[in-house]
């Protein structure tokens, strides 16, 4: 049967803790949608909840800031994986739950 | 794209490859496959080896059913180049195995799939829209008659495809005609996501 865990795992650990443009906790702060100022703050949740509905300003306002696009790339990777993260964790949680009252 | 690094920051050897890729396939390359060949070695390689293994790793989902969880997560994400690329996955695997797409549009209708796929895609719709889910919701699903792993292996799609549509979105995608992601479906079927 397909088992994520393994290669979940190494991509977590390496937008986290390999090597970057933006800095380890700048990348954590964005995985967890936590600790970001603003405007990557923003740009970040907006990955997380409504990804949608992001525009060029949003990703024009982490450049005014003064990220370089591939600070911008990181981040961006690491709220969406971070989201993701959250519900699949969720997810394993429930079902556990579900199988264990059975 | 609205980071200019992923449409042309590539190394020469990409670009090399990319060249060939609109010559054989006579299609412009798809901007997915230029963000997961942007410094692969930070997400393109890593997250590639996760799609793999969810897609067309070991499993009792079809390759077609596990597509289509991928078209529907994307239609809940509304990720119109994720709808489209991977509608067109499913629609090829189906075929391919004498089966018959199920209507996923304009809105999706869920009584003509069968059990117990239909309520895994309800569950995966919940966890992708609300973020989660609860007991209750995969006491459903395991009632329809999915096993454990058959829910397991459908949450590993929900984790690749909620990061891909957010990316797609956020990078901002160029959504190409149906010639472009027939040409990309046709690879992901013969070749997978490696």
């Amino acid at each position: 049967m397909s088992d994520i865990r393994q290669a979940r795992a190494a991509l977590v650990q390496r937008i986290l803790e390999g090597a970057g443009k933006a800095s380890p906790s700048e990348r954590r702060a964005a995985f967890d949608n936590s600790g970001l100022a603003e405007p990557l703050s923003a740009l970040a949740d907006k990955v997380a909840r409504r990804a949608c509905w992001i525009t060029d300003e949003d990703i024009n306002a982490a450049r005014g800031a003064g990220l370089s696009e591939d600070e911008i790339f990181e981040i961006v990777v690491c709220a969406a994986v971070g989201q993701a993260t959250r519900q699949y964790d969720a997810a394993l949680a429930a079902l556990g739950t579900a199988l264990g009252k059975e | 794209m609205r980071l200019q690094i992923l449409d042309n920051g590539h190394g020469f050897g990409t670009k090399a490859l990319f060249a060939i890729i609109r010559t054989v396939s006579r299609q412009p390359v798809l901007d997915v496959v230029k963000l997961v060949k942007y410094r692969s070695d930070f997400y393109g390689g890593p997250m590639s080896r996760v799609t793999e293994e969810a897609m067309r790793g070991p499993s009792t989902w079809s390759v077609g059913d596990r597509e289509l969880m991928a078209a529907f997560i994307a239609k809940t994400n509304q990720c119109e180049f994720c709808i489209k690329a991977h509608s067109a996955v499913a629609q090829a695997a189906y075929y391919r195995d004498g089966k018959e797409l199920p209507d996923l549009s304009p809105d999706f209708d869920k009584d003509a799939v069968e059990e117990p796929l239909r309520a895994t895609l309800l569950m995966l719709g919940k966890l992708t829209r609300e973020h989660v889910v609860n007991a209750d919701d995969m006491r459903a699903v395991l009632a329809a008659g999915a096993t454990r792993q058959q829910i397991e292996d459908a949450l590993a799609i929900c984790f690749s495809f909620n990061v891909i549509g957010r990316l797609a979105d956020a990078f901002g995608f160029f959504v190409p005609g149906p010639d472009a992601f027939e040409a990309g479906a046709k690879y992901l079927l013969a070749r997978g996501y490696r």
